[in-house]
């Protein structure tokens, strides 16, 4: 796991703005809104936390953000450009910017880990062995470099997240999108998949927004970093948390909480204060 | 209350048809704009026409040797068995030989392009690949109509062949009768027009199967069994919509 993606200067952000930026927006599906006037951002080398209940409406909003799923009123930009209302041909070069790890990995049944990982690199006509040489570069970055020629079908569940991950990094994202990246897995496994994650956060610094609804792996992600010497999650002294890390919340389809652990857990919000305990 | 149910099914069922219009026309659409998946177009011709070659084979030979029974019984009334041949390929090429086809391969191939998009959608692999940039519809799609289109012409053309061999077959092996009367018979009254009738069906067919196969895919919900439902409708409603398509080709081609 200790094998390069990308070098942290190659993966900083340029631009100045939010990476990600949500304003008033509603959306519905035959029936009630699911989200309603939701507004926050994802400022460069942040790592935002959609915390909430299940079924709220959190990979909604998270498919909201890349354009797979279409508000009905608001405008979201990504990386400083609107994307709400642009037709699907012009979202795609949008969507190739961004990284995006589905709840259950979402890898393609027919191909296998090296053909998932590549998907894009194929689609755009990149030479085999550069493939290649990525590919390996990305299962080494998730621990899973002797799955290359295997198909999804003999993965676990946890190193299909892993996979996915890798299929998200691979090209280098500006910003990340984790959809319940640990959702259904042992403690064991979501601490490997965080630690990833966290890891990500730390040594490349991509703007990102993760969906939980398990505290203990926000928790987690708040009051770690990355040791690349050690190339290992490690504790931050006590009473220190990772202050580009923060927090959302959602409940019935309103964003109900936007700020830091220490704002979070000294919310006089009765929702809030019920989530946590 | 029922007039309310009435209403709003016959909305749905306005909107379904507006959107599958929409469907058919993009993934026609893509194939004049890049990009175009080339390999994704042969690999689907390889499933939806290799693949189906058997039960069209099948399907055709015994279909034409069904037929020849059935003509011979009827004609030898009137002293007419001689024209066997004719009737048998006039009926395979004209009508039975696309529509059988069709239905065929709409049994296998609509199914299949129904429950793997399905799936593909229930288990968000559809998202996956709009998230890494690709377009579902040229990718997944379009391949399929233009295979199925493709493929039915020329499967099309295997059962109206095998089908004048299972009525010689038949003629010749059952009905006692002569086989180079038979297929000069069959050969003689084909005109222009009958072909062009029996290959001009199977390009509406072979796009109606992948259209439907596609759209019911493409909007499945509901899990696992939603891509049984969606199997079920683009099976359906391809048959119907093949038997239906047909007689209104029919209609214009025969005026002509």
């Amino acid at each position: 796991m200790n094998a390069p993606l990308a070098s942290p200067v190659e993966s900083a952000p340029e631009a100045i703005g939010p990476v990600l930026e949500f304003r008033d927006i509603t959306v519905s599906f035959d029936g009630p809104p699911v989200l309603k006037n939701i507004s926050f951002s994802v400022a460069p080398g942040e790592t935002r936390i959609l915390l909430g209940p299940a079924g709220v409406g959190k990979s909604v909003l998270l498919k909201t953000a890349n354009g797979l799923v279409q508000p009905d009123s608001g405008t979201v930009a990504i990386l400083g450009e609107t994307i709400t209302g642009l037709p699907e041909h012009k979202l795609i070069p949008m969507r190739a910017r961004t990284g995006m790890v589905f709840q259950e990995g979402a890898l393609f049944d027919s191909l296998t880990v090296r053909d998932n990982v590549a998907y894009q690199l194929v689609q755009e006509r990149t030479p085999d062995e550069e493939i290649d040489e990525r590919v390996h570069v990305a299962l080494r970055f998730v621990g899973l470099e002797q799955t290359f020629s295997l198909f999804p079908s003999s993965l676990s569940g946890g190193m299909r997240r892993r996979v996915a991950i890798a299929r998200a990094l691979i090209h280098y994202p500006e910003l990340l999108l984790y959809d319940s990246p640990t959702g259904g897995l042992d403690p064991v496994t979501s601490t490997t998949i965080i630690e990833l994650i966290v890891k990500q956060r730390d040594v490349y610094k991509t703007p990102s927004l993760l969906v939980t609804h398990r505290l203990q792996d926000a928790f987690t992600m708040c009051t770690h970093r990355f040791d690349e010497e050690k190339n290992v999650m490690v504790p931050l002294p006590e009473g220190e948390t990772h202050t580009s890390t923060t927090f959302l919340m959602l409940n019935e389809g309103g964003l109900i909480f936007d700020g830091s652990l220490h704002e979070l857990v000294h919310s006089e919000n009765e929702f809030v204060r019920e989530f946590l305990e | 209350m029922a007039i309310e149910s009435i209403d709003r099914a016959a909305k749905e069922f306005v909107l379904s048809l507006q959107e599958y219009f929409l469907f058919a026309t993009r993934a026609a659409l893509n194939l004049f704009s890049s990009p175009i998946y080339w390999s994704d177009i042969i690999v689907q011709c390889d499933i939806i026409g290799v693949g189906s070659v058997l039960i069209v084979v099948f399907a055709g030979f015994f279909t034409g040797g069904v037929l020849a029974i059935q003509s011979s019984a009827t004609l030898e009334q009137f002293g007419a068995t001689a024209v066997t041949g004719q009737f048998v390929a006039m009926s395979m090429i004209r009508e039975l030989g696309p529509v059988l086809t069709g239905i065929m391969v709409s049994g296998r191939n609509a199914s299949s392009m129904a429950s793997e998009l399905g799936s593909m959608v229930v288990t968000e692999q559809i998202d996956a690949m709009r998230a890494l940039g690709v377009d579902p519809m040229r990718k997944l799609a379009t391949p399929r109509v233009v295979a199925c289109t493709v493929m039915l012409f020329f499967l099309t053309i295997v059962a109206d062949f095998c089908g004048i061999l299972g009525g010689a077959a038949v003629t010749v092996f059952m009905n006692d009768q002569n086989g180079t009367q038979y297929f000069s018979m069959a050969y003689q009254h084909l005109h222009f027009r009958d072909i062009l009738q029996g290959l001009a069906k199977p390009l509406f067919f072979g796009f109606i199967i992948a259209t439907i196969g596609c759209f019911y895919g493409m909007r499945t919900t509901g899990g696992t069994q939603g891509v049984g439902q969606s199997t079920i409708k683009a099976v359906v409603f391809a048959s119907v919509l093949i038997i239906f398509v047909d007689l209104l080709v029919s209609i214009v081609l025969v005026s002509f």
